[in-house]
């Protein structure tokens, strides 16, 4: 019986927007990565022809984190004392690009200096997170950008209450901004707005719907995702952004993953569970659309990095 | 597609008789088209209307139901491709495959069967067995049946088949899988027994000839396997699947089966056939882990949008708390209040949660919604008499809500306004720590 596969037509496209500047474009970047350009809804191949595929990135911290799981400490030993070798050991397990999360505790000199140390010590694309704080972001993440100064690396997290300082220095030193707005559509749109409306063009930015970890609202996160990428296939402008979503801090943060003792034996193995906890999230949040995922444990990165093959068609 | 009101009132008789308990026909089609209704309440209607809208309600992916002993599994009836845009509605089951021929076979069942997990306050099981013909069936569907009750889907070929199924006879078993080959065997199989029919096919053209095939012969209770080489190809599939029986494409109007092989990848194909559209899922293996995962994002995914999971707003009494103990706030979010709880509980520290109404929100969540605000606060904190149990006046906030506790403090002028921590996991050595 012949069958007539139903196929979408979208009017509207994901934005292409590219990390990193090699030589030639005014940085010292070995390798740039491309995400977004998407035309249906995720590897709907037998509608239109492949885009970028989704990339990995791994997080690394300007200082030994001390609140991180054993498992990963285990994994990175020494490399964490040192956000270069630890940046080189990324390389080494398969990232395609680099977070490095600075903490409080930084000055803006350590974190500029972390910055180059790992731009030297790597040649994949950068993302630096500030700690998360309003204002120590502000302080931290302006002088990383000076400091970096055409390299397109990606600042954030840019939010509603700290987005103009942010968006004012990735301006002026050629970078990109990640938006984070929580999970809602509406207000990711609206962030977009505000910041588009600075002069910041479209493929200079990153859209981070906040996720939560599997058992933890990852749903919330999953729909708003589905729900951003139908809205972008359907023309909405200011929400066809590439997706970046934090899986491995929020997997690490679950008891899950985090913790071997002192929980139910129906947990299972303890290393094997947090390598689920964060592996399980991350493909979920593919199928969602998710364009950049960012993880800490490199057995995560392999195994994720296998199923995006799967997923794009050779 | 379903029909509208106004179709269906052309179906009846609009002679407006009452005797369906509604004031007029129309009224009577409207509650039908809602689903509110039932035609039988209609004692006029024809055979030919009857007919007509009994297939417009049948739901565009059969509903298909496995008895075992002891409980059952169902999958279809989904109505959407998006969970969004309604729900999704019967989580797949997830079933253990097991080898016939297992010299360990009742131990490994046994391990299975007691595996019993606990998820924002809900216990998960394995939902049942598939064993794989490779050996005496019969005897091997007596062990099992030896150990638990729960349904089995039975792997093999015609001729292997019976002995396993004459073992679970009285039950709906799922009887896998019949090809272009050998449709009839398995049909009669079907037939006979009353098992529900797996059956698979190399291309989706050559799966819906083969349901309209099987269908004519009188086996209503069908399952897809799609095959796909690899992820790439499984998500088109089910993706096509899924599209063409929401538009009403009878013949692949079915709940799809997903084998997920055993290996490193197994995780993340069972990840994927949970999230898209799998209405029965096999692991190759029993693993704790694996398993607690796969049940908490089968959860995940298949909880209703509209209706987050929530517990009831009040003041929890967590380890016997006294008049000394401290009082915790958080929000009404079942997944928050659980983490709460949990830890709190686990520390052995006694405590009184309070647990603010934030329409089902997490912490950051609501507040970001206004739902989790310091009139709120103030409100339940009044509201459920905190002040009357305990002899002290402070109150512990979630850190991601820190800059609330200004306001909070005008809200509630005699308390001390504590900031807890960020996360959960952390309350314990907050309060042996920073309250102790």
């Amino acid at each position: 019986m012949p069958i007539e596969i139903p196929k979408d037509k979208w009017p509207g496209s994901v934005q292409t927007v590219t990390l990193g500047a090699t030589a030639a474009e005014g940085g010292t970047r070995t390798k740039t990565v491309t995400v977004g350009g998407q035309t249906s809804m995720p590897f709907m191949h037998f509608e239109t022809p492949a885009p970028n595929p989704p990339a990995v990135a791994i997080e690394i911290k300007s200082q030994r984190p001390e609140d991180w799981s054993p498992l990963l400490a285990e994994v990175w030993g020494e490399s964490m004392n040192d956000p270069a070798q630890w940046a080189t050991k990324a390389q080494e397990a398969g990232a395609d690009l680099l977070v490095l999360a600075l903490t409080l505790n930084d000055t803006p000199e350590s974190a500029a200096a972390a910055a180059k140390a790992v731009l030297s010590a790597s040649g994949l694309p950068l993302i630096v997170f500030g700690p998360g704080q309003v204002e120590k972001d502000n302080e931290l993440l302006v002088a990383v950008a000076e400091a970096t100064k055409g390299e397109k690396i990606g600042l954030g997290i840019c939010e509603d209450k700290n987005y103009r300082t942010i968006v004012a220095t990735a301006l002026a030193n050629g970078h990109l901004v990640t938006a984070r707005a929580p999970m809602d559509v509406n207000l990711s749109k609206q962030l977009n707005i505000l910041i588009t409306d600075m002069g910041l063009p479209l493929d200079r930015i990153l859209m981070d719907p906040t996720t939560g970890a599997l058992g933890y609202g990852m749903e919330y996160g999953y729909s708003v995702m589905e729900r951003l990428r139908l809205a972008a296939l359907q023309g909405d402008r200011m929400t066809q952004l590439p997706m970046i979503v934090t899986v491995g801090f929020e997997a690490w943060k679950a008891k899950e993953a985090k913790v071997g003792e002192g929980v139910p034996a129906a947990w299972g193995d303890w290393k094997r569970r947090a390598i689920h906890w964060e592996t399980i999230t991350a493909m979920a949040l593919i199928e969602a659309g998710a364009d950049i995922l960012v993880l800490r444990h490199p057995e995560s990165v392999a195994l994720i990095k296998a199923a995006i093959a799967e997923l794009i068609p050779a | 597609m379903a029909l509208s009101g106004i179709q269906i009132y052309k179906l009846l008789p609009q002679t407006n008789c009452k005797e369906c308990g509604y004031p007029t026909c129309l009224a009577f089609a409207m509650k039908l088209a809602a689903k509110q209704a039932e035609l039988s309440a209609c004692p006029y209607v024809s055979e030919e209307s009857k007919k007509q809208l009994a297939e417009s309600a049948a739901p565009p992916i059969r509903l298909v139901t496995l008895k075992g002993r002891d409980s059952e599994v169902k999958a279809g009836n989904e109505v959407c491709l998006f969970r969004h845009e309604k729900t999704f509605y019967n989580k797949p089951g997830l079933f253990i495959r097991l080898q016939a021929s297992d010299p360990d076979l009742v131990q490994k069942v046994r391990q299975a069967a007691d595996y019993k997990v606990t998820y924002v306050g809900i216990d998960f099981t394995v939902d049942g067995f598939a064993i794989q013909a490779d050996g005496d069936l019969g005897a091997a569907v007596k062990a099992v049946r030896s150990v638990t009750g729960r349904p089995l889907i039975l792997m093999g070929d015609p001729a292997s088949l019976p002995a396993g199924l004459e073992a679970c006879s009285g039950e709906t078993p799922m009887i896998y899988t019949a090809d272009a080959s050998n449709w009839e065997a398995f049909a009669d199989l079907a037939i006979k027994y009353k098992a529900a029919l797996a059956i698979k096919g190399t291309s989706l053209e050559e799966i819906a000839d083969l349901t309209q095939k099987i269908q004519a012969k009188g086996v209503e209770d069908l399952v897809l396997d799609l095959g796909g080489k690899n992820l790439g190809d499984w998500l088109a599939l089910s993706t096509q699947v899924r599209r063409l029986a929401l538009k009403n494409f009878r013949p692949l109007g079915y709940p799809v089966i997903a084998l997920t092989g055993g290996g490193e990848k197994a995780p993340l194909t069972a990840t994927q056939a949970i999230a898209k559209y799998a209405g029965f899922v096999v692991l190759d293996t029993f693993s704790p882990e694996l398993l607690y995962a796969l049940l908490v994002l089968r959860e995940n995914i298949y909880t209703d949008p509209q209706k987050p999971i929530q517990v009831q707003p009040g003041i929890y009494e967590i380890n016997k708390p006294t008049a000394e103990s401290p009082v915790l706030v958080t929000t009404n979010f079942s997944i928050t209040y659980f983490a709460v709880a949990n830890e709190v509980e686990g520390s052995g520290l006694p405590a009184w949660l309070v647990v603010c109404d934030a329409e089902g929100m997490s912490v950051l969540t609501a507040w970001a919604a206004g739902k989790f605000d310091a009139e709120r606060i103030a409100k339940s904190v009044k509201g459920f008499d905190v002040a009357s149990k305990v002899s002290h006046k402070r109150l512990v906030l979630p850190g991601h809500v820190a800059v609330l506790s200004g306001e909070l403090e005008e809200e509630l002028p005699d308390w001390e306004i504590k900031v807890g921590p960020r996360e959960a996991v952390d309350l314990p050595a907050y309060m042996k720590q920073v309250l102790a």
